[in-house]
This record gives structure tokens, C-alpha cells and sequence, in this order.
């Protein structure tokens, strides 16, 4: 695999000292769909937006295909960008939006330009909705339209600025499955920005998880799951309980009236509350020693009761261990 | 029966547009079809004769000069307020302070403003002394009373009147719509005509009555700047109540005059869908 994005130690600070990005590195491979996720704040969109050119680096470098960026505009970058709330031009047609990339480039023949945007209109499935106006869509139309707007144009990377936080709940399911299959289809470079965890955890290839304007961590789902490096990135990613230094995700933690077998770790607790999930139970319980801990069991095991005595237990190899 | 009170609210306002707007309109409305009185005013017998005398193409002249030096200090208006407007929303913190120096002039009066431009331009004015003396010119030039410094004292009054609405809508316009067009390969020219001109037209259109309908009634800059060499429909209606003492055809100018910019109005709110005052 090539690299087709390359970030080198990109830095971004205000006038006002305020640092958003400091020192971030990062390489993207060709084909791959690549997730920033991080608290809000944490300078992902600001990354975002100097590798689109909507603001410049004040140190670093972004390189495209190997070439710098450095000083390039947003026009002449051969990334494209879908925007938070779509920022679609509301005074022109489905089909006018879509054409506005590829209208900018003066050596496309008009035939082959609608050869695009007609192909561009079929993978969205927005054929037949040409003619409408912004205005005239559903939230999901709209999303599509950006979408296409910007894949028309078949850049080397897509950037995605939390492309799905304006659909409602439903929807945004619906809705990432099928970008993960355009996504694969197409072929082109994603970079995917999120606050959603299980977004990035589904969608994404490679997970990048930002802080404080760092990169905290790079690695596929499992692994920043799994075997998170910092305890900032164990806890953005999913609950977990702490117990004498060691992480136990409320999944890994199991629940039983006697003792566990040989080389399991336990101890002994107190049921606090038991919420009946439909799929799960969230048992909520209280360590002898004083912590609280929260598991999430299967239901088929039975049921727990207010102020009953258990053992917590988990095995070693789901322990989360990381450097404080 | 009982009023809500919200509709009791709107009675002050409802009492003064009766008395200061529909009454004096109904007493021009009556005065047009009078006849003229021999000291000014207005007496019997009722006559259309007012009307007819519109037609006479001396009149139609006065109305065509007026409507093209409207149309063309309109089109000044727009040609330096756009860049205008378009430059403070871009100013960041100064914006407050370059939207207060375009309200700055209202702050004195109109008349005063309009024999300053007078002092500017005239044969020993400023502008021509400097000339003069500089040894650009050797005659002072004609500055002053002609059509030319009539245009420029209305796109200085009424150059507000076109920069605030633009403003107005420039400042609206989603700043991600603008870095979506850069970002879809637009260089900045392609941005402003496609996407930031045509997003801003409520504001033009909006700027553009405002400037063109005053334009065309105005009186004091055609006389002052004009020099009474430039009659436009202002100062016609403003002779027919002094000079000319013909105050029945004053109001049938003023009638003709509010006419025809109405039905201006209507031909630009119907291709204005959305409906624009």
C-alpha cells in the first residue's frame, strides 16, 4: 500500500497562544478509511481544516502524494471536504451542486461531465431528485448530495467532519453502513472525523485518537480498544472500570454468587442496582474495598438483587494496563 | 367588544400612519382634481385638466431624465456599495467600527452635507483651487451644476442606504458555504459571482428600492447641485407649489410620481418570489 496522505509533526496555534494542533504525525494509506476521533476541542476539525487549506499551519506539513501543501489554496488541493451541516449552495439545483466542482475544470468536455455527475446521482441514489433544490431534501438527501458533490471530483482523500451528527438517531445507522460500502466501492481515501467512538470503531480502518491537540494513539479498532496505550484513550473509547491500577471493560467483567476457578482475578462486592437492557443486564456494583463497578452480563445467567453478595471477576487477559 | 391587547399595541401606530400618511394622501388626491386658486390653494369648479396636461411630452421628458439619473445612481450605488459591504463582513473586530463610519454622515444634515459638496466643487472650490494651483488645469473646471454633481450628490446620500442590506445578507451567507466552494476547486472571482453575489441578491434588491425610489423623488440635490439647470420630477412638483403656484398639478405630478413607483414595486416583488418589503 502507498501513502497518500502525510502529516509531519503539523502544528496550529492562535494569536492568542491557544494551541489547537501540536505536533501531530500521521500517515494514510491509499484505499483506507481513517477515523479522528477525540473529545470536542480535542483539534480534529482544526487538523481537518489545514489539511483542506482553510487554514494555514504554523509549523509542519501536510503532504499530498508526497508533494508539500504548504501554502497551496483550498482550490488547488485535490482533497474535498464534507461539511458538518453539508454546506450545500441552497440557490442551485441537486444537479447544479453536484456540477460545480467538475464546472471548475475547463478541460472536461460537457458530455463527459454528465456522463459524471449522472453516475455520481445513481451511486447516491438521488437520480430523478436532480431538480430540487437543497431545501426540497431530507436531512439524508442532503448528506448525499455533499457526498457526491465532493466524490464527483474523485479526490485523493475525502475528508468527513462529522458528516453524520446532523441525521437523527435512526437514520445515522442507516446511514454508516452505507458510506462504509461506498467507501469500499469507490475506493477513495476517507478521513473520517468523529466524537462518536462506536462510529469510529465501525467504520474505520485505522483509529486516530486526539487530545489537547495530540495524537494519543494510531492503531485499528481492536487495538485502540483492546490495548489502549493512554488511560485517556481507554476511557474515551467505552466505560471502564478501574480497580488497583488495571482497566476491566464492564463486557470483560463477569458476575457469580461463588468464587471464581484458578487464575481468574475476583473480588468480592456488593450489588448496587441491576438494569434489565432487553439484551443485557447493567449491573452496577460496589467493591469491598470501596469502587464502584459496572458489568454488563448476559440475562441468561439469571438476574442479581439489590444488596447481594458477589464476586466480580475477569480474566487476566482482558485486563486494560496502561502507564499512568 | 374587546380588543386583544396585542392589537391595542399597534393602535399608536395605526392612529399616526391615518393622520400623517393617509390623510394628507386622500387631500392631494382631492387637490389634483381641483382647480389651481389665483394665490396658490386650491378652488372650484373640479377639473381633470391636471391630468391631461401630464401628457404633454415636455413632462414626459422631465420623468424620463429622472427615471436614468435614479437608474444610474442606483447602478453607482451597487457598483461601490457591494465591494463595500462585502469588505467589512470581512473586517473581523473593525467590522463595528467601518459600519459605524457609513452611518457617520447621518449624523448632520442632509442640506448641510449638500453645500458642502457645493464648496467642493464649485469654480473657486477646493478641488479647483488645488488643480490651479498645482498648474494641472488653467480653467476651473465645470464641477458644479450639472447632471454629473446632481449623480454624485445622490450616491453620496444614498450610499448607506445600498451598503446595509448587502451587508446585511453578505453576513448571513454560511461561511462554510464559501470554503465549500473554494474546497470544490473555485478561485476566489468564481466564488464571489457564483455563490456570494447571487446569495447577497435579497440585499441588492433590497439596497437598490432603497436608493432608486428617493433618487427619484429627490429635489434638494437636483436644485442645489443642478443649479436649477436640471429640472427632474422633485423639483417640478416642488415648483408647482411655490413658483408656479399650480398646486392641483403638483398633486397630479406627486400622484403620477407614486404611481409609477408602485407599480415598479409590484413587477420586482413578483419576480421576487419570496416577497422583498
Amino acid at each position: 500500500m502507498d501513502a497518500v496522505l502525510e502529516l509531519r509533526k503539523l502544528s496550529k496555534s492562535y494569536a492568542n497562544h491557544q494551541v489547537a494542533v501540536s505536533g501531530v504525525s500521521l500517515t494514510i494509506q491509499q484505499g483506507e478509511f481513517f477515523s479522528l476521533v477525540g473529545p470536542s476541542g480535542c483539534g480534529k476539525t482544526t487538523t481537518l481544516r489545514l489539511i483542506a487549506g482553510f487554514e494555514e499551519p504554523t509549523d509542519g506539513d501536510v503532504l499530498l502524494k508526497g508533494v508539500s501543501l504548504r501554502g497551496l489554496p483550498p482550490y488547488a488541493r485535490n482533497v474535498s471536504t464534507v461539511f458538518q451541516n453539508y454546506a450545500l449552495f441552497p440557490h442551485m439545483t441537486v444537479r447544479e451542486n453536484i456540477e460545480f466542482g467538475l464546472r471548475r475544470k475547463t478541460q472536461m468536455r460537457a458530455a463527459e461531465r454528465q456522463k459524471r455527475v449522472a453516475d455520481a446521482l445513481e451511486m447516491v441514489q438521488l437520480t430523478g431528485k436532480e431538480s430540487r433544490r437543497p431545501a426540497q431534501l431530507s436531512g439524508g438527501e442532503r448528506q448525499r448530495v455533499a457526498l457526491a458533490r465532493s466524490l464527483v471530483l474523485e479526490p485523493d482523500v475525502l475528508l468527513l467532519d462529522e458528516p453524520l451528527s446532523a441525521l437523527d438517531p435512526n437514520l445515522r445507522k442507516q446511514v454508516r453502513s452505507e458510506l462504509k460500502s461506498l467507501q469500499r466501492r469507490v475506493g477513495i481515501t476517507f478521513l473520517f472525523i468523529t466524537h462518536d467512538q462506536e462510529e469510529a470503531l465501525s467504520l474505520s480502518d485505522r483509529i486516530g485518537v486526539m487530545n489537547q491537540g495530540r495524537l494519543e494513539q494510531v492503531g485499528t479498532p481492536q487495538d485502540v480498544y483492546l490495548r489502549p496505550r493512554t488511560r485517556f484513550v481507554a476511557d474515551f473509547l467505552g466505560t471502564v472500570n478501574w480497580i488497583n491500577g488495571v482497566g476491566v471493560r464492564p463486557e470483560a467483567t463477569r458476575i457469580s454468587y461463588h468464587p471464581p476457578g484458578e487464575g481468574e482475578r475476583a473480588v468480592p462486592a456488593v450489588i448496587e442496582s441491576s438494569l434489565f437492557l432487553g439484551n443485557c443486564l447493567h449491573v452496577k456494583t460496589r467493591l469491598i474495598t470501596g469502587e464502584p463497578v459496572v458489568a454488563q452480563v448476559s440475562r441468561l445467567n439469571g438476574s442479581y438483587g439489590c444488596g447481594e453478595t458477589v464476586h466480580v471477576w475477569w480474566h487476566p487477559q482482558d485486563e486494560i494496563i496502561c502507564p499512568q | 367588544m374587546k380588543l386583544p391587547a396585542a392589537r391595542l399595541c399597534l393602535l399608536p401606530a395605526a392612529v399616526l400612519i391615518l393622520l400623517l400618511f393617509i390623510a394628507p394622501l386622500l387631500i392631494v388626491c382631492a387637490y389634483s382634481l381641483l382647480s389651481r386658486g389665483a394665490y396658490g390653494g386650491v378652488g372650484l369648479p373640479r377639473s381633470a385638466e391636471s391630468y391631461t396636461r401630464l401628457f404633454d411630452p415636455l413632462y414626459a421628458s422631465i420623468f424620463a431624465r429622472s427615471f436614468a439619473v435614479a437608474a444610474i445612481s442606483t447602478a453607482l450605488c451597487l457598483l461601490l456599495g457591494f465591494p463595500l459591504a462585502l469588505f467589512i463582513s470581512r473586517s473581523g473586530r473593525r467590522k463595528n467600527l467601518y459600519l459605524a463610519l457609513v452611518i457617520l454622515p447621518f449624523w448632520t444634515s442632509f442640506l448641510v452635507r449638500t453645500y458642502a459638496w457645493m464648496f467642493l466643487l464649485r469654480d473657486t472650490g477646493l478641488l479647483n483651487t488645488l488643480l490651479l494651483s498645482l498648474g494641472i488645469i488653467r480653467e476651473p473646471l465645470p464641477l458644479l451644476y450639472n447632471y454629473g454633481a446632481v449623480i454624485l450628490g445622490l450616491v453620496y446620500g444614498y450610499l448607506p442606504f445600498m451598503v446595509l442590506p448587502i451587508y446585511a445578507t453578505i453576513e448571513r451567507i454560511d461561511r462554510s458555504v464559501i470554503e465549500a466552494a473554494a474546497d470544490l476547486g473555485a478561485k476566489p472571482w468564481t466564488t464571489l459571482t457564483q455563490i456570494v453575489v447571487p446569495l447577497s441578491a435579497p440585499g441588492i434588491a433590497a439596497g437598490s428600492v432603497l436608493v432608486f425610489i428617493p433618487c427619484l423623488g429627490a429635489y434638494l440635490t437636483p436644485d442645489l447641485l443642478g443649479g436649477g439647470k436640471t429640472i427632474l420630477v422633485g423639483n417640478l412638483i416642488q415648483n408647482q407649489f411655490t413658483t408656479a403656484r399650480d398646486w392641483p398639478f403638483g398633486s397630479a405630478v406627486s400622484l403620477l410620481l407614486m404611481a409609477l413607483v408602485m407599480v415598479l414595486l409590484l413587477l420586482i416583488a413578483r419576480r421576487n418570489q419570496e416577497g422583498l418589503l
